[in-house]
């Protein structure tokens, strides 16, 4: 297929969990396409500082009027959870009396 | 790890996407490394056929065009660059593969751009067929990857289009234009065929790709799809596809087309292409000559980093 080119001669697999050596930050950068909505996340990038990377976030991720306002983020300034504790965080499917369509209301009483 | 393999499977059973946090086997994880910087370095290598003629297309409105292109496939190379990222490779480590050559790219790129008319046939012809493959690779299980092929496709688009227009005016031209036209489809018709890769019957990792639905779609498949939708669009042009064979098959609903000659795409791929040489020299030389730059942007960061905790 297009982007797998058969192996040859020559060619080696990347190491992985090597420590990145020269390399630029990481960045997260997140673009609220018009007011009134929230910023989302768009993508990252590599740059030397923050204004560099708000630049290339522009260059990057917005060449058609994708948005209005662009917000970058430390990648290593985010705090994630863990997947495996997701039990723990999202705990709602246990507690269906949270959702309204948890309750029996009769048809004759409406739209609520 | 067996709980990971489990949910591995159950997640590709249910059509839902690996995330870069998740258990993958190790298979996965290097197929994928492999697979998204090949096309990211295809990407940015890409850049090259085309960029050769931004300073002589022959309009202000298409030298506008073309550089817009020539940008979005450098933003290509990034967002699929990022990607790879995310299964644990450096983007130093991956430029180091490339520029040594232990990494490769989309042989496509290591043919000649020799008129204004190859950047017709290149639209048409060399993003159609990304496209066609880019399309299936939306629903890749890996998440980053599919995320990047949504935002790709729709500017690749744009790619087709602009260089079926330029096709177009050609052919409505003069008879050299028009000729210049149809000696462009003639060098690229093959190679872009070529871009699918190897039959299936050849193609040694294709079947595990399509287990673990980072393919989706065959080789041949994928052939087949894009000369289906290409043959009709050549005639329109007036144009004369350079394959005595191809014909539309009534009974298959599709055009059967002749052999490929395999012989010149493993020369390509193994480095013998009309292209090779002189794409990964510039691509170095260029690389080499920012590093003042990127040196400086670095001090600058780390300056602005240590006034900032001061
Ligand atoms: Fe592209
Ligand atoms: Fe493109």
């Amino acid at each position: 297929m297009t982007y797998s080119v058969p192996k040859v001669a020559g060619e080696v697999e990347a190491e992985v969990g090597r420590e990145a050596e020269s390399v630029w930050p990481l960045w997260e950068v997140f673009i609220r396409q018009k007011r009134g909505l929230s910023h989302v996340h768009a993508g990252s990038l590599h740059a030397s500082d923050a204004e560099a990377a708000l630049l290339a976030a522009r260059d990057v991720y917005t060449r058609r009027v994708e948005g209005v306002s662009i917000w970058v983020v430390s990648s290593a300034d985010i705090v994630a959870s863990d997947p495996d504790d997701a039990p723990a965080f999202f705990e709602s499917i246990e507690k269906p009396y949270r959702h309204a369509t948890h309750y029996d209301i009769p048809d004759e009483v409406g739209q609520m | 790890m067996e709980n990971g393999e489990a949910r591995f499977r159950a997640l590709l059973e249910a059509e839902e996407k690996i995330e870069p946090t998740d258990w993958m086997p190790e298979g996965y994880r290097q197929t994928l490394i492999r697979q998204i910087a090949q096309h990211a370095h295809s990407e940015i290598i890409g850049m090259q056929p085309e960029g050769n003629w931004i300073s002589r297309a022959p309009t202000l409105r298409r030298k506008a065009i073309l550089m817009a292109k020539v940008q979005d496939e450098a933003g290509h190379g990034l967002y699929l660059y990022s990607a790879a990222e995310t299964l644990g490779v450096t983007r130093d480590q991956l430029m180091d593969l490339l520029h040594t050559g232990r990494q490769k790219y989309s042989s496509i790129f290591n043919y000649p751009t020799l008129s204004w008319a190859d950047m017709g046939a290149i639209g048409w012809l060399v993003d159609g067929a990304a496209i066609t493959n880019q399309v299936m690779l939306k629903r890749c299980s890996y998440g980053p990857y599919a995320r990047a092929m949504v935002k790709i496709c729709l500017e690749e688009s744009f790619h087709q289009r602009q260089g079926y227009e330029i096709m177009l005016a050609l052919c409505r031209g003069s008879e050299e234009q028009k000729a210049m036209a149809q000696d462009a489809l003639n060098r690229w018709w093959w190679p872009s065929l070529m871009m699918f890769g190897p039959h299936d019957s050849e193609s040694t990792h294709s079947e595990q790709s399509i287990e673990w639905k980072i393919k989706r779609v065959s080789n041949d498949d994928l052939r087949q799809q894009f000369v289906d939708m290409t043959v009709p669009q050549a005639d329109y042009l007036g144009l004369v596809v350079p394959d005595p064979s191809l014909a539309w098959n009534e009974d298959r609903q599709h055009y059967d087309f002749g052999p490929i000659d395999w012989d010149e795409f493993w020369s390509v791929v193994k480095g013998h292409g009309p292209m090779n040489q002189e794409r990964i020299e510039h691509k170095r030389r260029v690389w080499d000559e920012g590093a003042w730059v990127r040196e400086a942007a670095a001090a600058f960061g780390e300056r602005e980093r240590n006034r900032g905790a001061a």
